[in-house]
């Protein structure tokens, strides 16, 4: 069939006064029609697409299951709030298989084939590292809830933020004090030989020496080791406490060959409950750990002193009292580290708010805005406690616990003031260009 | 056919791959863009793969060292020395090919299963020596090469790296060099003795050839090929960790080559291209993704035993190279 058709007659004729007020009337008339209303409110209110950069497969795997809980139940408390400036959330998810090439991928992928709003995620470093060129490069903002120093050092750029978890730098320097204190003055540090068992002994060692405390052998452990115990006699005679910080599958294995190396006897351990995420505290093997102390991000088990805010996010997220999910007492949850998601995510609707956010045009005001912010109190959006960002470092400074294993349940026994973990700033992000 | 009217045909499918690819830089989403991009690099690293276990016989279970040397050997100076681009990338080239020529005069004194376990444990070496250094490297962390250490100032244009446009045209470049030299390389006298060792080194040795010597420059060049592809990665992408370093990245070649076709000079882009998105689909609905791959993985080998490229070369056109 051939269809041929006349020129367009706007092309052919001039436009007269009558067809041009009829043209208008016309306009005006399907501007007003309930359709066109209905229209223009959907622009209005159409969500704010959030890409979730998961780590639900790969070593990862555990942590982004809880991420995910929590994202999924911070997620509905703000869209039951009213949402972000009147708009729904909606969260986007993608797997980045814990691996850093992925990563930078999978922030593309929200970029440019998701056209999400802005990016968030993820804990383990080297995918933070790994993605933020990426987002640095398609100027969207990378919100992550990692831990690391890798955003504080400076070493990112403007797009990448921290603003619900505190580094491994104030970490340390927040637990030394305690330490030295209460556990003991000589230090052995046992730690994973990579990026982030380096982190620990670069930044423990001078803040245990600031509070008196001596730093008497460092023992770093090779990320291939599955064995132990040849390891434990390099440990000094008169070390007070270990400070251990091992992470990964062999966990278990150096807990339990380090029970039965000292026996009931040894010194005193003070450990990071990165070991033991999701891990159960009452696992075999693990009893020796009875009496020692872990530093906690969040405590895992419910404590007496448990504000408000903290049961209401417990519940939310579905921990019962152990850490555990509520559906199943064997799935411990990442209590230390996924509280990150739940304020972070709150703080993205703040800074959106602030920023008047209306989509991708408005990234760069989103950044000033976040930059902008100075304190966050305790409460609902922040269940961990209060806490103070620094918005040229795009890292924020918060209290840590210090728990002890008793009778099986982790107790709070210190929680560490927000000044204990603030440092000079090294870096100036402000200062690059959007 | 005749013999020159088969070359012609060969050269322009070659010719005509390029174009088509440089024609998807104006027209792909920007999305398909940017996976081109890396796309196009990691399959010069496969073509590299490709030289010394499709056409020479050499299966290598140790090819992340050549990748990471490249990456290691652009990334780490222009960080920590502030150099250029291009000579960054020169240094790249230069450590994979030095590494290959060393590794190669060391495994080549075995053959078959001992020089898969021999390279792999090199590899090993190499990535344990990544996380030993983490003091330069960052280890496993890695390290980020900001915008401003990845730009070129040729006369004073300042072309960023970091331009999606500026990234696959470089990448296509690469990826284009390293294409021609292979269909150079693999029909030349030299090629075809590398495929006579492969299917019969007694009777190559017998013959005169010095196996050892032919099979030490497939070693070195496919290391160059591998190192120019780790350079690039880096300096294009902003990003050297010693994940690249892993037997993950020495597992992957073989699979890409495998998919695409070994012994093809397209199959690593084809096999390349293929694992992509197959992992870009399914994990956007399952998290069992790696399950349907493996079940992809299975029928393809049932249907295609020779890789996708391999098995149309073999039941169809015969005069792919």
């Amino acid at each position: 069939m051939t269809d041929i058709r006349k020129p367009s007659s706007l092309l052919t004729s001039t436009i007269s006064r009558r067809n041009a007020l009829k043209g208008l009337g016309a306009a005006a008339a399907i501007g007003t029609a309930p359709g066109f209303v209905r229209y223009a409110q959907a622009q209005s209110s159409a969500p704010i697409k959030i890409g979730f950069q998961a780590h639900r497969t790969g070593i990862g795997a555990a942590y982004g299951r809880w991420y995910e809980r929590t994202t999924a139940a911070a997620v509905k408390a703000i869209n039951d709030a009213g949402g972000i400036n009147g708009r729904p959330v909606e969260i986007i998810t993608e797997d980045d298989g814990t691996d850093a090439a992925r990563g930078a991928e999978v922030v593309e992928k929200f970029a440019n084939q998701h056209r999400t709003d802005i990016v968030y995620g993820t804990l383990f470093s080297h995918v933070v590292v790994g993605s933020a060129p990426a987002a640095g490069e398609l100027k969207i903002p990378y919100y992550v809830v990692s831990e690391g120093y890798h955003v504080a050092s400076g070493k990112m750029n403007r797009y990448v933020l921290q603003p619900g978890i505190t580094d491994v730098r104030a970490q340390c320097r927040s637990v030394a004090p305690w330490i030295t204190s209460n556990v003991g003055k000589k230090i052995t540090m046992i730690y994973p030989d990579y990026a982030f068992g380096h982190d620990h002994r670069d930044f423990f060692g001078p803040a245990a020496a600031e509070q008196g405390g001596e730093v008497v052998a460092q023992i770093p452990i090779p990320p291939t080791e599955s064995s132990f115990t040849r390891y434990f006699p390099q440990i000094p005679a008169d070390t007070d406490v270990i400070y251990h910080v091992m992470v990964g599958p062999a966990v278990l294995t150096f807990v339990k060959e380090l029970g039965e190396f000292y026996g009931g006897s040894g010194p005193k351990l003070f450990g990071f409950i990165d070991s033991l995420e999701a891990v159960n505290i009452n696992s075999p093997g693990l009893e020796f750990l009875e009496g020692s102390h872990f530093w906690e991000g969040m405590p895992r088990y419910l404590q007496e002193d448990a504000t408000d805010a903290e049961k209401a996010y417990r519940e939310a997220v579905g921990l019962d009292e152990t850490g555990a999910s509520v559906n199943d007492a064997n799935d411990v949850s990442t209590a230390a580290h996924m509280f990150g998601c739940w304020e972070t995510l709150h703080i993205i609707k703040d800074a959106m708010e602030a920023a008047d956010y209306r989509g991708p045009e408005d990234r760069a005001k989103l950044i000033e805005a976040t930059e902008a912010m100075t304190e966050f109190p305790e409460g609902p959006a922040h269940p961990q406690g209060a806490k103070v960002f620094n918005g040229k470092i795009h890292q924020v400074f918060g209290s840590q616990s210090i728990s002890v294993v008793e009778n099986g349940r982790l107790n709070v026994v210190h929680r560490t003031s927000i000044e204990d973990g603030m440092y000079e700033p090294e870096a100036d992000y402000t200062t690059q260009p959007l | 056919m005749s013999a020159v009217g088969s070359n012609t045909r060969v050269w322009a499918l070659h010719l005509g791959v390029i174009a088509l690819l440089l024609a998807a830089n104006f027209v792909l989403p920007e999305y398909h863009r940017g996976v081109f991009s890396r796309v196009l690099v990691l399959a010069t690293f496969a073509m590299g793969y490709n030289l010394l276990f499709g056409y020479t016989g050499l299966l290598s279970l140790g090819h992340a060292m050549f990748f990471a040397a490249g990456l290691y050997g652009a990334g780490l100076p222009v960080y920590h020395l502030g150099w250029s681009v291009p000579l960054s990338f020169g240094t790249g080239i230069l450590a994979g090919g030095t590494l290959a020529l060393v590794i190669g005069v060391l495994a080549l004194r075995t053959t078959g299963v001992a020089f898969m376990i021999v390279t792999m444990m090199f590899a090993q070496v190499f990535y344990l020596t990544t996380l030993y250094f983490t003091t330069w490297t960052r280890g496993e962390e890695g390290l980020v090469l900001s915008q401003a250490m990845r730009t070129i100032d040729p006369a004073g244009l300042d072309i960023s790296l970091s331009n999606p446009s500026t990234r696959y045209l470089i990448a296509l470049t690469l990826f284009s060099a390293v294409l021609l030299l292979m269909l150079r390389l693999v029909r030349s006298p030299f090629g075809r003795t590398l495929v006579a060792i492969r299917e019969n080194e007694e009777r190559m040795r017998m013959l005169g050839y010095d196996v050892f010597r032919a099979k030490l420059t497939a070693v070195v060049l496919s290391g160059l090929f591998c190192a120019s592809a780790g350079a690039a990665y880096g300096l294009l992408f902003g990003y050297v960790g010693s994940g690249f370093a892993s037997i993950q990245y020495s597992i992957l070649p073989l699979l890409w080559v495998l998919l695409g076709g070994a012994a093809t000079t397209l199959g690593p882009l084809v096999g390349t291209l293929f694992m992509f998105y197959i992992i870009d689909y399914t994990s956007g609905f399952t998290t069992a993704y790696l399950l349907l791959v493996g079940v992809a993985l299975i029928l393809l080998i049932l249907f295609f035993p020779k890789g996708l490229l391999g098995t149309v070369r073999e039941r169809w056109l015969k005069w792919l190279p």
